[in-house]
């Protein structure tokens, strides 16, 4: 599982890197004699209801896609693990101060606060990305913290502390990296998270805004021809549950990887 | 049992405090004027001051948020911009769609899951649960956005055999309901498996076995049943992606829920009606949980003593 999921995101990747370079066609390029047409040898995925070839914009849709997770992902991840970190080490105030963030924060099911900050915000790329950190960092500092509360009553650790390591030396050198293989597990599927998200918010108008390709959005103008043009929904849809794919297996392979009873 | 259900609601209280708080920070996020985004650029000053009074958004912070937590506990949210209708009564005249979209989706999962979870844990090793795994795996990445549209395709437009949008029959809820329930049903599928190898390898069910109980039996009587705790937990933890996913599903297919009309809000920047809906899905979010860690409470008398 680990392996087809690291082959389908190096597909993916090379797609997204070398694609638009190598793809014909620019993806804001109108051929409108030939809107709606369907998959054809000059062009695989068909024409959109603007004549833009579909297969031009997949490709520079998976270049959006994986901006959008790598980018949420790294600054969730780092929020989150500092300040899980944080709360986990010192407890008392501190501990209660930023438990009650999170607890409010996750009180907010799935998407809906991401949605209602760009309603307020505007829809854009960047505030996307900021609605997702917002809210993504969260699920690393619930995890951190319980790492954290576990790690530091390790004897090493209590060694590190009589030796005289101040707080920063013993969570930098000795109790983060206990959290650390969680905290991967969980980026590889919040990257499928953050795709999954930006896709969404774009799809309900929120995100990304046309011309630029995201994959959300051709999905959004592909609702008006499921009659007349399937092949507009086909195969953004497919870009995505592939992408999304791929990070679910490897996220559920590092997990059995690093899960010592190796349930399977 | 007393005890833990005051302790539990009373660390609900400051969640949903802090959730009010964030929801009323909302419209105070809006770049520039609030009021002049509802509005547009054309419109007057003399109507943006009239709408900003009546908004009450000239009145210091203060004031306002203390009269908004009012409103919420007392169940008065303001009015619609668009309609002038008072948002709690827009909300309550939505909900039963989403009610019954909801439910229909939860049952849509579970009567999927449950068998493929209890089959992939019997057969656990063989190419059987390889394909239920599979099968999960990509049930959690196709997007219901993406479902949806493409179920709308072959079922509506090409086979002509159910309705596209709208509700009214029980024919409109199918597919927004399998769209909905889909990606639940590969998640609760993946912890039925889970909880029902965890049961299959204790003692009590090789025990039954030797007492000459039937496998079949053993299965679904000894093992599933007491598979049912973590299962349960994670069909209310789910809910809160139901709510959200509703959002999702009942703007692909027109269904007039409590989730389309946030979409119709934020598009017109009715911004009282984004705020009481977004308040409205997470007080209702955070009940289930409470009722959740309630119900888990009364099932595992552990829990209750921790």
């Amino acid at each position: 599982m680990l392996r087809t999921g690291v082959a389908i995101l190096a597909i993916m990747a090379v797609a997204a890197v070398f694609g638009p370079a190598l793809s014909p066609y620019d993806p804001a390029a109108q051929i409108l004699p030939l809107r709606l047409d369907g998959p054809s040898l000059q062009h695989p995925f068909g024409l959109d209801e603007l004549g833009r070839d579909i297969l031009a914009r997949v490709l520079a849709g998976a270049r959006i896609s994986f901006v959008v997770g790598l980018t949420v992902v790294t600054i969730s991840a780092t929020v989150g693990t500092i300040l899980g970190a944080i709360a986990g080490y010192f407890g008392g105030l501190v501990d209660d101060a930023i438990s009650r963030v999170v607890d409010t924060l996750l009180a907010f099911p799935g998407l809906l606060l991401s949605i209602a900050l760009v309603a307020v915000l505007g829809p854009s790329l960047t505030n996307v990305l900021l609605a997702l950190t917002v809210v993504g960092w969260v699920g690393y500092a619930r995890l951190v913290r319980g790492q954290v509360l576990r790690a530091r009553e390790f004897e090493y650790v209590q060694a590190a502390k009589a030796l005289g390591a101040g707080a920063v030396r013993v969570l930098w050198r000795h109790v983060i990296p206990t959290a650390l293989p969680a905290v991967v597990v969980q980026a590889t599927l919040g990257m499928a998270g953050a795709i999954i998200g930006e896709a969404a918010l774009s799809f309900l108008g929120l995100g990304v805004q046309p011309p630029t390709p995201s994959w959300g959005t051709m999905l959004n103008g592909g609702r008006a021809h499921l009659l007349d043009a399937p092949h507009l929904t086909i195969f953004p849809g497919l870009a995505i549950a592939l992408l999304v794919l791929g990070f679910n297996f490897v996220g559920d392979g590092f997990r059995d990887l690093a899960d010592p009873k190796g349930q399977r | 049992m007393i005890r833990f259900l005051l302790r539990r609601l009373l660390l609900t209280i400051p969640v949903l405090i802090g959730v009010a708080t964030l929801v009323f920070a909302l419209i105070h996020l809006v770049p520039g004027d609030p009021v002049q985004a509802m509005l547009g650029e054309t419109a007057s000053p003399e109507d943006v001051a009239d709408l900003r009074s009546r908004l009450g958004l000239d009145r210091p912070l203060a004031v306002q948020y203390v009269d908004f937590l009012r409103g919420a506990v007392t169940g008065d949210l303001g009015t619609s911009l668009r309609t002038s209708q008072p948002v709690v009564a827009a909300i309550v005249e939505r909900l039963p769609a989403t009610v019954e979209l909801a439910a229909a989706a939860m049952f849509v999962a579970i009567l999927i899951a449950i068998p493929l979870g209890i089959i992939a844990a019997v057969r656990a090793g063989t190419p059987v649960d390889h394909v239920a795994t599979t099968a999960a795996l990509i049930g959690i990445s196709v997007p219901n956005f993406w479902l949806g549209p493409l179920l709308a395709i072959v079922f509506s437009v090409v086979l002509g055999w159910l309705p596209v949008s709208g509700r009214g029959t029980p024919a409109h809820l199918i597919l927004p309901a399998i769209t909905l329930g889909a990606p639940l049903a590969a998640i609760l599928a993946r912890m039925t498996r889970a909880s029902v190898i965890e049961e299959l390898r204790e003692l009590y069910v090789l025990a039954a076995r030797a007492r000459g109980v039937s496998r079949a039996r053993a299965i679904l009587r000894h093992a599933f049943r007491n598979s049912l705790i973590p299962i349960v937990t994670v069909v209310g933890l789910q809910f809160g992606a139901v709510l959200t996913g509703a959002v999702i599903t009942e703007t692909i297919f027109a269904w007039p829920g409590v989730g389309r009309l946030l979409i119709q809000s934020i598009a017109f920047r009715d911004y009282p009606l984004v705020q009481g809906c977004i308040l409205f899905i997470a007080v209702t979010y955070v009940t289930m949980n409470l009722l959740i860690d309630i119900a888990y409470g009364w099932l595992d008398p552990r829990i209750r003593y921790e």
